[in-house]
């Protein structure tokens, strides 16, 4: 293989460099190919709140339960979502005392399922940033055209620019996700960079990987912000301009819960007034949820990179993919995953 | 007119004794398949190996065999793993009211070409339906019977530090063919079951050395989940190489899309080997050459360290867990 990049990260004799990766694909990667174990003590890699199941509240989960159980519909749902722990139970539980539930692999095939199933009433859940919410956009817009009227979303989408700004100075740069890049573009990475926050977009290969950090222990050696884009062969300068323009169509910005961080003003989204009709919060009337998370697990501490998972008092004892207490341990993004599964201890 | 299998076939009737006569007899004759209640077999002198398996994979057909085919291999193989020449074979289905007599007859044929390839006769059998929705389609169950090669002395219990440890090809093909199969992903690959009896290709090896520790087939659960196996039973660690494991481009690209793990997903015609390392070269050699196992290659060692534990060296020279095997298989695969 190519060393060169390798080298550069290994030759760095600067001041201590944190380094976020923002995204849960990134963190099970750099685990699966052991990259913590080879870089040099003064690089430290941080894990961020990129994993859409992680940051996604446990009223969100009560919310989906309280659908199921009391509204009587069919919740459709990514697989993740299942074992998410609720207040008082996740969905797995919640479809052993009878809801309906259906794992589906895009949100188009839960708008399928509404049309071949007109009798019932078919909610998805939508969670993800940028990168899976125009799969979202896309299910909800082809269900208006075919005049499916049993089927909306509830919404928990979230989008990482303004997230960017709130964990500004947590790390001295980031791994930015490649695949939210590819959506949104360069552009606003470098608007980051003129308020002073660096990263490098990043692909999900153990070179792509390394040739990041190699980038971001040049660029913090000059000394400048810096915003660049080492996964080219994904992201194009401009992002996915028709991809951009199926969120705005459908879906305007709102403020958003993120477990471990609070509300950030701006950084969430939801149906706009034209798609309304598939909000399933107004269609269902959804009462107002905050949701209990179980006050030994410290995902949230995790997800702001304050602590590492194995500090969490119930890490790999009560808490294992198994039987999992918090979001980060269920997601197999979640970094409590990620160490459980990959780390040599 | 299409036929299709009644309650009446299952009644020990007339309809059985056609359907006996018609479709099983026809492809499975041999001097032992008799009608009468029991095979009546000459000895075989020697250790005996014997094992049986259930067989309910959905769909019944996929790209590179059938359910029938695969349930002559998975005993047949089985047999081999423990350096048994698989010599005699029952059968036993289970089938669904309304299975096509075409289909079964296709499964029949199978099973047949398969058995006669390793060597095996189907000396008993018996046939059983059960009405629409009890099963999915058809169910089969082997057993079978093999004469333990002189010599060979093979356990799960037997990896040793210092053994080498070699996959007979490449990795993962039976499960991403289902998964595929089942076309609930809408992703389409040219990517076919490695389903294969493999007593050839042990013998091949036996022929070489008899020094041979540990054979196993990986099947469900995958070669993963047979090293994991391997460092419980023989309280030992195990390192392996990611970059020289085989594995299909077309299986790799699946994986990639779906988060699978290639290690993880199952195999029907793999075995994993674990001998003395000094006769690792010389295994990989008649491997090469055989039919089956042509892209086999040496991934890895058994260590003294990390006991119970199997390690990942990557391509980029660092070291990780191979994540240990959790509940995130696919069901209905074999």
């Amino acid at each position: 293989m190519d060393t060169r990049a390798l080298d550069i990260i290994r030759g760095y004799n600067g001041r201590p460099i944190r380094v976020m990766e923002v995204c849960g694909t990134h963190t099970h990667a750099i685990f699966k190919f052991g990259i913590r174990n080879i870089l040099p003590d003064n690089i430290k890699l941080i894990s961020g709140p990129g994993c859409p199941v992680c940051v996604t509240e446990t009223g969100f989960i009560d919310e989906a339960i309280y659908l199921a159980m009391e509204k009587g519909v069919t919740i459709t749902t990514f697989g993740d979502l299942v074992r998410v722990p609720g207040t008082e139970m996740n969905l797995a539980g919640a479809r052993a005392k009878g809801a309906k539930l259906k794992i589906v692999y895009t949100p188009l095939d839960a708008a399928l399922y509404a049309k071949d199933h007109p009798d019932e009433k078919v909610v998805f859940l939508s969670v993800g940033f940028e990168t899976t919410v125009p799969a979202a956009c896309l299910a909800v817009k082809k269900a208006k055209e075919w005049g499916v009227s049993n089927f909306s979303l509830l919404t928990a989408n979230k989008t990482m620019d303004e997230a960017y700004r709130v964990l500004k100075g947590s790390a001295d740069a980031f791994l930015y996700p490649g695949h939210v890049s590819a959506i949104s573009g360069m552009g606003i990475l470098r608007e980051l960079r003129d308020e002073g926050i660096s990263g490098v977009v990043c692909g999900f290969t153990a070179d792509e990987i390394l040739t990041a950090l190699a980038i971001i222990v040049k660029k913090i050696e000059k000394g400048e912000p810096f915003a660049e884009n080492a996964y080219p062969r994904v992201v194009a300068d401009d992002g996915a301009p028709i991809a951009r323009k199926l969120i705005a169509e459908t879906m305007q910005p709102c403020e958003a819960t993120w477990r471990g961080i609070g509300t950030i003003p701006g950084s969430g989204l939801e149906l706009n007034s034209e798609y309304e009709a598939f909000d399933a919060r107004k269609v269902y009337d959804v009462p107002e949820m905050h949701g209990h998370p179980n006050k030994a697990c410290r995902c949230g501490d995790v997800l702001m990179g304050r602590i590492k998972p194995h500090e969490c008092p119930v890490f790999g004892k009560v808490c294992t993919p198994e039987h999992p207490i918090g979001a980060c341990m269920v997601s197999s993004e979640g970094t409590c995953s990620a160490y459980y599964k990959y780390d040599l201890g | 007119m299409e036929e299709f299998i009644t309650l009446a076939h299952g009644s020990g009737g007339r309809k059985t004794s056609e359907l006996i006569g018609n479709l099983f007899k026809k492809y499975f004759a041999n001097d032992y398949l008799t009608a009468d209640d029991a095979a009546v077999l000459p000895g075989l002198s020697g250790r005996i190996a014997m094992t049986t398996d259930g067989f309910i994979v959905s769909p019944c057909e996929f790209p590179g065999g059938n359910i029938g085919k695969l349930s002559i291999c998975g005993t047949v193989n089985d047999l081999a793993c423990m350096g048994a020449k698989p010599t005699y074979l029952t059968c036993s289905f289970v089938i669904e009211e309304g299975f096509p007599v075409a289909k079964l007859e296709e499964i029949a044929a199978a099973m047949a070409k398969t058995a006669k390839e390793a060597g095996v006769s189907i000396v008993a059998g018996d046939t059983k339906v059960a009405g629409r929705g009890q099963v999915d389609g058809v169910f089969i169950t082997t057993t079978g019977v093999g004469l333990i090669e002189e010599g060979a002395d093979l356990s799960g219990a037997y990896a040793k530090p210092g053994d080498a440890i070699l996959v007979t090809g490449d990795v993962g093909r039976h499960g991403t063919t289902i998964l595929l199969a089942r076309d609930e992903y809408g992703i389409e690959a040219d990517v076919t079951s490695d389903c294969a009896p493999l007593w050839g290709t042990v013998k091949s090896m036996l022929d070489e050395t008899k020094d041979i520790h540990v054979l196993r087939d990986a099947t469900r659960g995958g070669v993963g989940t047979v090293l994991y196996e391997i460092a419980e039973e023989s309280g030992v660690g195990i390192t392996i190489n990611e970059a020289v494991i085989p594995v299909d481009p077309a299986v790799a690209g699946v994986c990639g899309m779906l988060g699978l793990e290639p290690l993880y997903l199952a195999c029907e015609g793999r075995l994993v080997v674990f001998a003395p390392k000094e006769k690792a070269e010389a295994l990989l050699t008649v491997l090469r050459q055989g039919k089956y196992s042509e892209s086999a290659a040496i991934i890895g060692e058994v260590t003294d360290d990390h006991k119970g534990r199997v390690v990942v060296r990557t391509p980029i020279g660092s070291e990780t867990l191979l994540p240990p095997p959790g509940g995130e298989l696919l069901p209905r695969i074999c």
